[in-house]
């Protein structure tokens, strides 16, 4: 790839990027989030076009005018989402690109079933071709999505962030895995993780605001080094090192039972409680509850079974009103539309729970001078970057529109928080940020149940650990108990071992 | 016994309009697309169907192969106006729901138009013949039930089967059902989203055509401003009943037209009601039937409604 | 030419572009029919305003355009799109009918204000029903509305045909379906011609719904449950209640606008008197931008496009059914427009060639 630029409004995704693969080696392209990486597979892909520049495969000269010119050049991408439709088979989802199969009056899907038999004993890799995707596990699901991009002949294959849903286990399989392939494939290795890229890469790329910093041999550079390039600067994220001074039970739940969209037990008696003043992490493998938990509490999702109590008040199956009326904070997971309205004016937003309340309106009408007024403080004071207060919150960038909820949800005093993935996709800058506020508030003795992916981010701020397996607490570790492994287990599902 | 006969054996010709025109908005939906300017569209339909042996018929030429040629060219027309929603929801992904509105007044709007200039006031065609099917017409009950039509309700009835092929069983039917569930992944797979939306785009149009000219040249054999008289939105609301599946479609299409007939044969049945109530059964029946319809996560077309933009960045 | 003029310039162009559009589309319906173009558009455009007989009819329809359409432009706004308008107003005629019948011996003051709650009450119950199905059992208002339309229409013929009946006609026995005709204690004053007070009352409620809708709690809520339901759900918004509410305003001001039609204009209930003002209300809504002071100037433009199509037949051989055409292709080209205008991308991308094209002729 030579000199490749990417614009979107407002934005610079790519900047005059150049880079380069052998064959048979593994790259590692590494950047913080936002720094552009996907954008730039994605043009490799043709799934966007580039504005300027141009991509070479052995020396001829490509232009992909879509994914389909790239898979008959023999690219292949497992993408970060994965990109299969949850209500077909798995033979069904191969063939959405094998057109070998597509016959004038027929579909050969026996021909599709028995392509990807092929490829998965050939890989190792187990996938069962007649069962429907939602009915898979993630880590299943990727192994659906490895089979199909080899299925369509991938000689080169693109994994975007392959382990960010994964448990630490399950990813040092796939980095075997990977590294057995890599007799027959070129790769290209998306990551923010360190010490994945270093076991598992030749070669590393590191990518800042959409230029390229640095490449080079992985071997010759500690993971520190990359580290340090990857941010641009030292930031050491902020650590919980206090010792938690044991309030009285803020958020009591016993045995809940709350069903997923799809009508499933997504929650199977889950019992957790959080004190005041401290920050009790919530890690799992995503999709193994959280989101239900949280939305149970703040009453957005109906409750089927089990008690939970907030500072001795039953709230289950109570109108999110009500909750919020008790003082529960809440940083949704989908902060684009949930946590704000997005045509509304940040302004509007910062009153969303607030527009009854004395100080912003008046018998019904609302105080335009003092929401004006809260506007200015609340931007100032958590550092907004908006061109005024009423712009369209939908307008910012992500950092920004969670600083908008995080500045609502703080200011309003609530006496507990709940913070859904507080800090994905963020830069370093705005996740730094994120940390120290939630650190201040539980020095003021507010009790706070994060609920992330992360796990150095849970490991950072906890003082406990939580691990969630399949709508149930499989465990609850205090800090300083804690490590990647034995949480990756938990995480897993399985019973610590030793111990 | 005669009275149920005579409900029954029209209901199977009456629910012709509405299975084609919810089969065609089935492929619709199934790519994604709401096409709520169906009942515009059926309005074009119907016209075009009617012109075509009106005008023959006032040349003299009363050959039953002018009333195909109309229902071809209504089909085409309903093509046409598809392919014309496709640029406004597709292309520009203007919100479906309003489009669509925009379409049904332009549609009803166009066909009242033309309608007074070309034909003027009310005019009625000989229409397509009935062609009671040899032997299986003389079965009693079965017969005047099931095979005492005209052509077209016979051929309405064999598309049920091939829908169902085509949406499960062929390369197209796959690339409507991805594109409609998971856009994204179907991009990703080197389908071209939209094309695909414009092909199923044009097929509903057409059947949606085919179902307005099936009602002013097979069923009523005049056009009027009232002659589709909702069939379009209950066609829309038939889809969700049926879940997306033809062969559910054509329950629900049947269930319909039940409701319909119930209304021409009130003196039969001696149920002393201002015929008012059962003019306005069908449409009562179709919110409550609404009401009640679960909403199914697992077949539902989850992108439905949604433009697709392969930028915007999530 | 800076970037900023450029994207002035690009939006200008954009509308004009839409404008033109629409005219190109309906001329062709024009020149299929073999009309005068320039003449049809005169007829429907210029001429109503040329007199003040015209212009009074104008104005005349322009009141049932804006009270509906300020009720579209609440749901609207409120995430519920009604176009059941035609429903409601036709139950909200029913419902001033028969209490103007049964208070026609009382005093005004008593007759007429009870006489329109009642229109009030019966478009409110008939748009509740939608509402209240789309809150609670997520029913596509789309669908319900239209259905509810027919049912309404059904409904009334049956009031005017048996119940409402004049007995004039039932002795006569011409049966035309009509009510008797109403007292003038439930009658709207007139200004000149046809044109009555309800111009007050509209202009009135636009007033009131600005600040109903913008300048109270009420209305923020309204319209974040419209603008994103789940963060308005997110915010301990009642968003069900809201949008229920919405379409009982909505029903509400339908129905207003059929009780006012009632006593100002026809003055008995007869057939026709809705008169598709329910659907051209939602293409008033959304041409008036969902503003109720943008829904003053579009009820005229449209009541304009409305009258002028009645003359048409006579004076160019069109017939008054262009109308239809018209607002159809103008609802399209609304919603395309606002698309494309959002589409910061394409300007964006459009600006970059404009300004790299003119750097090369430098």
């Amino acid at each position: 790839m030579e000199h490749i630029t990417k614009r979107f409004p407002g934005v610079l995704a790519s900047d005059d990027i150049s880079m380069s693969i052998e064959e048979g080696e593994i790259l590692a392209l590494v950047g913080e989030n936002g720094a552009g990486k996907t954008t730039l597979m994605n043009i490799l892909m043709g799934i966007y076009q580039q504005d300027e520049g141009r991509i070479f495969i052995n020396d001829q000269e490509v232009r992909f005018r879509g994914p389909e010119d790239a898979f008959n050049a023999g690219l292949g991408m497992v993408h970060q989402q994965y990109m299969l439709v949850p209500n077909m088979t798995v033979t069904e989802n191969v063939a959405l690109g094998y057109k070998q199969a597509w016959k004038p009056l027929r579909l050969d899907l026996q021909m599709v079933r028995d392509r990807v038999l092929e490829v998965s004993s050939h890989y190792g890799l187990a996938v069962n071709p007649d069962a429907y995707i939602w009915q898979l596990s993630v880590g299943e699901q990727q192994r659906v999505e490895l089979v199909k991009t080899l299925c369509l002949g991938a000689r080169f294959l693109i994994l975007d962030e392959p382990t960010s849903a994964l448990t630490p286990q399950e990813t040092d399989e796939l980095i075997e895995l990977l590294k057995r392939m890599k007799n027959e494939l070129s790769i290209i290795f998306i990551s923010h993780k360190l010490n994945e890229v270093k076991a598992l890469s030749d070669k590393v790329v590191i990518l800042r605001h959409g230029r390229v910093v640095f490449s080079g041999q992985t071997a010759d550079y500690s993971s520190s080094e990359i580290a340090a390039l990857m941010t641009g600067h030292e930031i050491v994220l902020p650590e919980n090192r206090e010792r938690s001074f044991n309030g009285e039970a803020a958020l009591e739940i016993h045995d809940l039972k709350v069903r997923s969209d799809r009508g499933e037990l997504a929650l199977n008696g889950l019992s957790l409680t959080v004190h005041q003043g401290e920050i009790v992490g919530l890690a799992g493998v995503s999709g193994n509850g959280q989101r239900e938990l949280a939305e149970a509490i703040n009453g957005l999702r109906p409750v089927e079974e089990g008690k939970i109590e907030f500072f001795g008040v039953d709230i289950h199956n109570k109108s999110p009103y009500y909750v919020i009326d008790h003082g529960m904070g809440y940083i949704p997971e989908e902060r684009n539309i949930e946590g704000i309205v997005p045509s509304f004016a940040v302004k509007e937003n910062f009153i969303l729970k607030d527009s009854d309340n004395k100080r912003f309106s008046l018998h019904r009408f609302l105080r335009r001078v003092e929401i004006n007024r809260n506007a200015e403080d609340l931007t100032r004071k958590f550092d907004i970057r908006t061109p005024d207060t009423a712009t369209a919150a939908g307008s910012l960038s992500g950092g920004n529109i969670q600083k908008v909820i995080l500045a609502r949800e703080i200011t309003r005093a609530p006496r507990f928080l709940i913070a859904v993935y507080p800090t994905r996709g963020l830069d370093m800058g705005a996740i730094e940020f994120i940390h120290q506020e939630l650190l201040k508030k539980r020095r003021e003795g507010i009790g706070i149940l994060l609920v992330s992916e992360e796990l150095d981010e849970i490991m950072n701020l906890s003082d406990r650990i939580a691990v969630i397996y399949k709508g149930r607490i499989q465990k609850v570790l205090e800090h300083g108990k804690a490590n990647k492994r034995n949480l990756g287990i938990l995480m897993a599902g399985l019973e610590e071992e030793g111990e | 016994m005669d009275i149920i006969i005579n409900i029954l054996s029209m209901t199977v010709p009456f629910s012709v309009a509405l299975l084609l025109a919810s089969i065609g908005e089935m492929f619709n939906q199934r790519s994604g697309v709401f096409n709520l300017g169906c009942e515009g569209v059926m309005s074009m339909g119907a016209f075009v169907g009617m012109l075509v042996p009106f005008i023959a018929g006032q040349n003299g030429a009363l050959s039953n192969g002018w009333n195909w040629l109309g229902l071809l060219l209504a089909a085409l027309m309903g093509a046409v106006l598809g392919l014309f929603f496709g640029v406004i929801v597709v292309t520009f992904r203007a919100p479906q729901g309003i489009a669509g509105i925009g379409l049904q007044m332009f549609g009803v709007g166009t066909a009242g138009t033309l309608f007074r200039h070309f034909v003027g006031g009310t005019q009625s065609i000989p229409g397509m013949p009935n062609s009671p099917l040899p032997l299986l017409s003389k079965i009693p009950f079965i017969g005047p039930v099931f095979f005492s039509h005209n052509m077209m309700v016979y051929l309405a009835f064999l598309f049920v089967p091939v829908a169902w092929y085509i949406l499960f069983k062929t390369s197209w039917g796959l690339r409507v059902r991805a594109v409609g569930t998971h856009p994204r992944a179907a991009d990703s797979m080197g389908i071209n989203v939209n094309r695909t939306r414009y092909e199923a785009l044009a097929l509903g149009g057409a059947m949606a055509g085919l179902a307005g000219a099936y009602l002013s040249v097979c069923q009523v054999k005049m056009f009027s401003d009232e002659l589709i008289a909702g069939r379009g939105f209950i066609a829309v609301a038939l889809v969700y009943f049926g879940h997306w599946h033809p062969v559910k479609i054509m329950l629900g299409a049947l269930l319909f037209s039940f409701t319909q007939t119930i209304q021409y044969n009130v003196q039969g049945l001696g149920i002393d009601l201002p015929y008012e109530f059962f003019v306005m059964l069908p449409y009562v029946v179709v919110v409550v039937v609404l009401a009640f319809t679960s909403r199914n996560q697992t077949t539902s077309p989850t992108s439905l409604g949604k433009p697709f933009n392969r930028e915007i960045r999530t | 030419m800076t970037e900023r003029n450029f994207k002035v310039l690009y939006k200008v162009s954009i509308i004009v572009l839409a404008v033109l559009v629409t005219l190109l589309l309906s001329s062709f319906i024009l020149v299929i029919l073999g009309a005068d173009i320039m003449k049809t558009f005169y007829t429907i455009i210029i001429t109503p305003l040329t007199r003040v007989g015209h212009l009074t009819e104008v104005l005349v329809r322009a009141v049932p355009l804006c009270i509906i359409a300020l009720g579209v432009a609440v749901a609207y706004r409120s995430g519920i799109i009604n176009i059941g308008a035609e429903g409601q107003m036709a139950m909200g005629i029913l419902g001033f009918t028969t209490v103007a019948l049964a208070l026609g011996d009382m005093s005004r003051a008593v007759a007429l204000p009870l006489a329109l709650l009642s229109a009030v009450i019966c478009g409110a119950l008939w748009g509740f029903v939608p509402g209240i199905l789309k809150a609670k059992l997520q029913v596509s208002e789309l669908l319900s509305t239209v259905m509810l339309n027919y049912i309404a229409a059904q409904f009334y013929s049956f009031c005017l045909r048996v119940p409402l009946l004049d007995p004039a006609e039932r002795l006569s026995g011409a049966g035309t379906p009509q009510s008797a005709r109403l007292s003038q204690a439930v009658e709207i004053g007139r200004i000149t011609g046809r044109l009555h007070y309800g111009v007050f009352i509209a202009l009135v409620l636009a007033v009131l719904v600005y600040l109903f809708m913008w300048k109270t709690s009420f209305g923020y809520k309204m319209r974040a449950s419209g603008a994103q339901s789940r963060a308005a759900r997110y915010g301990g918004i009642n968003v069900s209640a809201y949008v229920t509410l919405a379409m009982i305003i909505s029903g509400a001001f339908a129905g207003l606008a059929g009780g006012i039609e009632i006593a100002a204009v026809h003055r008995r209930a007869i057939e026709g008197v809705t008169n598709n003002y329910g659907f051209s209300a939602v293409v008033v809504a959304l041409f008036g931008m969902l503003h109720p002071f943008g829904i003053i100037p579009a009820s005229f433009f449209f009541a304009l496009l409305i009258y002028g199509s009645t003359l048409t037949p006579r004076a160019v051989g069109v017939p008054a059914n262009i109308v239809d055409v018209m607002q159809g292709l103008i609802i399209i080209v609304i919603v395309t427009t606002q698309m494309v205008l959002q589409n910061s991308y394409l300007e964006d991308r459009l600006w970059r060639r404009f300004s790299a094209k003119r750097q090369e002729a430098v």
